[in-house]
């Protein structure tokens, strides 16, 4: 049974939660001896006031018996390493060494696991898991330092002056002994909650910023992790499904009896605008599928074409938006302006891609509803699947697994209804797995943008005057409408209103367009990465507008940040910015300051004479502040490289007649083994608050690439994925 | 029946010829090292050896393998050129989400087995059939590299 020790709670430093709610650290025996802290959010309590809190069987730490430590991670892990950089911080403040350190995946609770950088949500992406629990997760390791510490002294019958702690021990000099954590934990479930508690300084850390392996390897490399598609209930059986191929379609008719003629098929299950077969294993569910020969409602979105969502775009364009950020006067400056530029760039639509397809296991049972999956947001799964079904939320339970990559693909819900829903007919626990084709097909895909770039340069070719307009869909609109500010979605600017220069008059705007007929989603990198293309690519049109080297130019306009410089100049070091190179081989640069980090990049390109644009060398620098892992921070960086050029060479999602064309990686190509370029990543020793680095490699490739296509080429590129025909030598 | 020889043990299992080896070792044998990533032989992720040989189960009839030596990710640790793999890839810390290593090993264990000091080019031509979204291709270069040097010493 689970044996509460102890509920003290005592309000600690609020500061980490960015609500207005204040946290309490709480403690208790765990489950089967042990100890157990966590942080328990008591929304508008008072300063000082006893907190109201419910017994949290989960918080972020436990500590068992046998010395070993569990870090139950708020956030899911999806690659980007935060397995081991959260149970890294706990690790720090507890002082035990990682190898006493395994993981646990949180369950949902945006109480206890609610991200203060994400709005308070238990939601992973946008490059906040170390910017969210930087404080919260070392405080909970101090904390029960500080318990384990009290529990010694009295057992020892000293003061905790005289006692110290290392490597999972709580050691007194003077006598010399030594008691190891899990003899104490007992005891320290008793002691009461420290009501302040301090952590290290960053010049006493051990584990912090020191390069540590994964510990999240080893299931990975023997076959033994277990992914969403991987869960194994008794009793289930697979499902294959297809949904109608026009967004907006409906189911009109389908040949039940042919698929249920397949041997091994046991149900066919039908909803609004899809049908699932359900077997008793993969292959038995698709060639039952392909029987049952389903017929869809095409619906309104019939005969939509790209073109079509483009043109909307383009009309759109020419409307003011909402106003993003205004500073002096632009409309004058460009209109006083010795030279003027003006062009529009375009992102594409892309799909996410995970390797993992998209999968969902449900079993709906008159106890309620078990979920296992692997997602980016299990809360808010929960609360979708518990309004579906009428089920209490407490009934709808989540067993998150590791995601095969998320990108943000996992972000979005859709697939998990969509098995709660098959689940909720079925007569057997199902596991839902999407066909590649189904997954590239429908996915919710990243928003075409289409923006109007213009700038003025003096007499000389300083830049005096910046007009922005970012035309597209907002999808903080459907996803967190409370972020929306006076019309302007916050992710649709990013990265376009706190740019790393100095430009005198200075306008952003935003027009919302939502395209028809193609649902939109968070895509790695988010706004920063559509705006890093737009704005870093119309850079080097006006440095070399303004006769400069792209380098110098930058350098200029960064002169007030030494930050934003370091990187540039460093970049510009690592990669021999400005040697000589062969014919149709280019160097091209570009600067990031996004998710609190600065991110330079140069990538060096040859171009076939057929077009053909290989990426030879990527060097980046980058300044993310306090780092965690350099490990991983070199890993994230190579990671968003090869990401962002799978988007920039060929990433590209397109409508015929209402239906996306791409269906597997045979037509939506990303980069392969041969066609990865060297990566050389430096990360710059800083003091800094910790910055995000899941996504600022995507974010910068891009630009950085298409910058060297035309240092190669001449051809100014505005419009991605690159256009090969437009590279081909006459 | 089928009868099969999967990491050495001897299994039977009731599926139709042309099922994909894929799919029984997945939802058949319930062994879910071996990875679905898009059925048409593209990304490399169901990545297996029969008779030592990596092929794609994905594709694969079952048939085909009846009578020879199927060798998933479970079993592969079991070969001395799967086990350097295997360290190696923890050693330089390859793996981010995960869900393509396996393919990943399968394919560079072939590719050590066959060509034991791959140069890049081999690396490029043996491993260009196995994708990763989380682009850990710089990783699991310098791993093959590192393991094929162990494989070596160690014959």
């Amino acid at each position: 049974m689970q044996n509460i020790l102890s509920r003290a709670g005592v309000a600690l430093a609020g500061e980490a939660a960015g609500l207005n709610r204040r946290r309490f650290l709480q403690a208790s025996a765990a489950f089967g001896g042990g100890l157990m802290i966590g942080w328990v959010e008591a929304a508008n309590a008072e300063p000082g006031s006893a907190p109201v809190v419910d017994f949290a069987p989960n918080g972020f730490l436990r500590i068992d018996r046998d010395g070993k430590v569990t870090v139950i991670s708020p956030s899911i892990e999806m690659g980007q390493g935060t397995y081991t950089a959260l149970p890294m911080l706990v690790a720090e403040e507890l002082d035990v060494p990682m190898e006493m350190v395994s993981y646990g995946i949180a369950p949902p609770n945006d109480k206890l696991y609610g991200n203060p950088a994400v709005g308070g949500g238990q939601i992973t992406g946008g490059s906040t898991s170390v910017r969210g629990f930087y404080k919260p997760m070392r405080e909970a390791g101090a904390a029960a330092r500080q318990m384990l510490l009290e529990a010694a002294a009295k057992k020892l019958n000293v003061n905790t002056t005289e006692l110290k702690t290392e490597a999972g021990q709580v050691i007194h000099a003077k006598s010399g002994q030594r008691i190891g954590y899990g003899a104490l934990v007992d005891d320290a479930a008793k002691q009461s909650v420290p009501e302040h508690v301090a952590i290290k300084e960053p010049s006493q850390f051990q584990i912090i910023g020191k390069p540590t392996r994964r510990i999240d390897a080893s299931g990975k490399v023997n076959g033994t992790a277990k992914f969403g598609i991987d869960a194994q209930v008794p009793g289930m059986k697979i499902a294959q499904v297809s949904a109608a191929p026009v967004f907006g379609g409906t189911l009109a008719s389908v040949d039940e009896a042919a698929a249920l003629a397949v041997p091994g098929v046991r149900q066919v299950v039908k909803l609004d605008n899809a049908v699932a077969v359900i077997a008793d294993h993969y292959w038995a569910a698709r060639q039952g599928l392909e029987a049952a020969a389903p017929k869809f409602n095409d619906g309104p979105n019939a005969s939509v074409s790209t073109s079509d969502v483009v043109a909307a775009l383009a009309k759109a364009a020419e409307r003011d938006g909402a106003v993003a950020k205004a500073e002096g006067d632009a409309a004058a400056a460009l209109a006083g302006a010795a030279q003027k530029l003006d062009s529009v760039y375009e992102n594409p639509f892309l799909a996410h891609a995970t390797m993992e397809p998209i999968n969902c296991t449900v079993e709906v049972t008159e106890g309620g509803c078990d979920i296992w999956v692997g997602t980016q947001i299990p809360t808010i799964a929960q609360k979708v699947v518990a309004k579906a079904l009428g089920l209490d939320e407490s009934k709808v339970r989540i067993h998150n697994h590791l995601l095969g990559g998320g990108f943000g693909r996992r972000l979005e819900f859709d697939f998990i209804l969509q098995a709660a829903l098959i689940a909720k007919q079925s007569k057997d626990p199902v596991k839902v797995v999407w066909s590649r084709e189904e997954d590239i097909q429908h996915d919710m895909y990243r928003p075409y943008y289409y923006d109007r770039i213009a700038a003025g340069l003096d007499a000389d070719g300083k830049l005096v005057a910046w007009k922005h307009r970012i035309v597209g869909s907002s999808i903080m609109s459907r996803f967190f409408p409370e972020a929306m500010k006076n019309g302007v979605d916050p992710d649709a600017v990013d990265g376009a209103i706190e740019l790393p220069y100095d430009i005198p008059n200075f306008y952003v705007d935003y027009v919302r367009e939502e395209p028809q007929g193609i649902p939109t989603a968070f895509w790695r990198g988010v706004g920063p990465t559509r705006n890093a293309f737009v704005i870093e690519s119309f850079i080097d049109e006006l440095a070399l507008a303004a006769k400069k080297d792209p380098l110098q130019f930058r350098l200029e306009l960064t002169a007030k940040n030494s930050r934003a410089r370091h990187v540039l100049e460093r970049a510009a070091a690592l990669s021999g910015w400005g040697e000589p190179l062969p014919p149709r081989h280019g160097r091209g640069i570009a600067l990031l300051y996004a998710f609190g980090t600065y991110l330079a990049q140069v990538a060096e390109v040859s171009v076939g004479d057929n077009g053909e644009v290989r990426v030879n060398r990527v060097c980046a620098v980058v300044d993310c502040g306090q780092v965690v892992n350099p490990d991983t921070v070199e890993a994230q960086l190579q990671s968003g490289i090869i990401f962002g050029l799978s988007a920039a060479l060929w990433g590209e999602i397109t409508l015929k007649n209402g239906r996306v064309e791409q269906s597997n990686f045979d037509n939506y190509r990303v980069v392969r083994m041969d066609e990865a370029p060297k990566i050389a990543v430096e990360i710059v020793k800083s003091g800094e608050a910790p910055g995000g680095i899941g996504e600022p490699g995507t974010s910068v490739v891009m630009p950085a690439v298409l910058n060297a296509v035309h240092a190669a080429t001449g051809v100014r590129l505005r419009r991605l994925p690159v256009d090969v025909g437009a590279l081909r030598s006459a | 029946m089928i009868d099969l020889t999967v990491n050495g043990a001897k299994v039977s299992v009731a599926a139709p010829d042309d099922m994909p080896l894929l799919w029984v070792i997945r939802d058949l044998l319930g062994m879910t090292g071996t990875k679905f990533g898009c059925g048409i032989g593209q990304c490399g992720a169901c990545t297996v050896h029969i008779d030592g040989e990596a092929q794609r189960a994905c594709l694969t009839p079952v048939s085909e393998a009846v009578g020879r030596a199927v060798t998933t990710i479970e079993g592969i640790g079991e070969t001395p050129v799967g086990k350097a793999v295997q360290k190696a890839w923890l050693d330089l810390d390859v793996v981010q989400c995960g869900y393509c290593q396996s393919g990943q090993i399968m394919s560079a264990a072939a590719l050590i087995k066959a060509t034991p000091e791959p140069t890049d080019s081999d690396i490029d031509q043996g491993m260009s059939g196995n994708i990763c979204r989380c682009g850990t291709y710089v990783r699991i270069r310098e791993a093959i590299k590192e393991a094929a040097k162990v494989a070596t010493a160690e014959k």
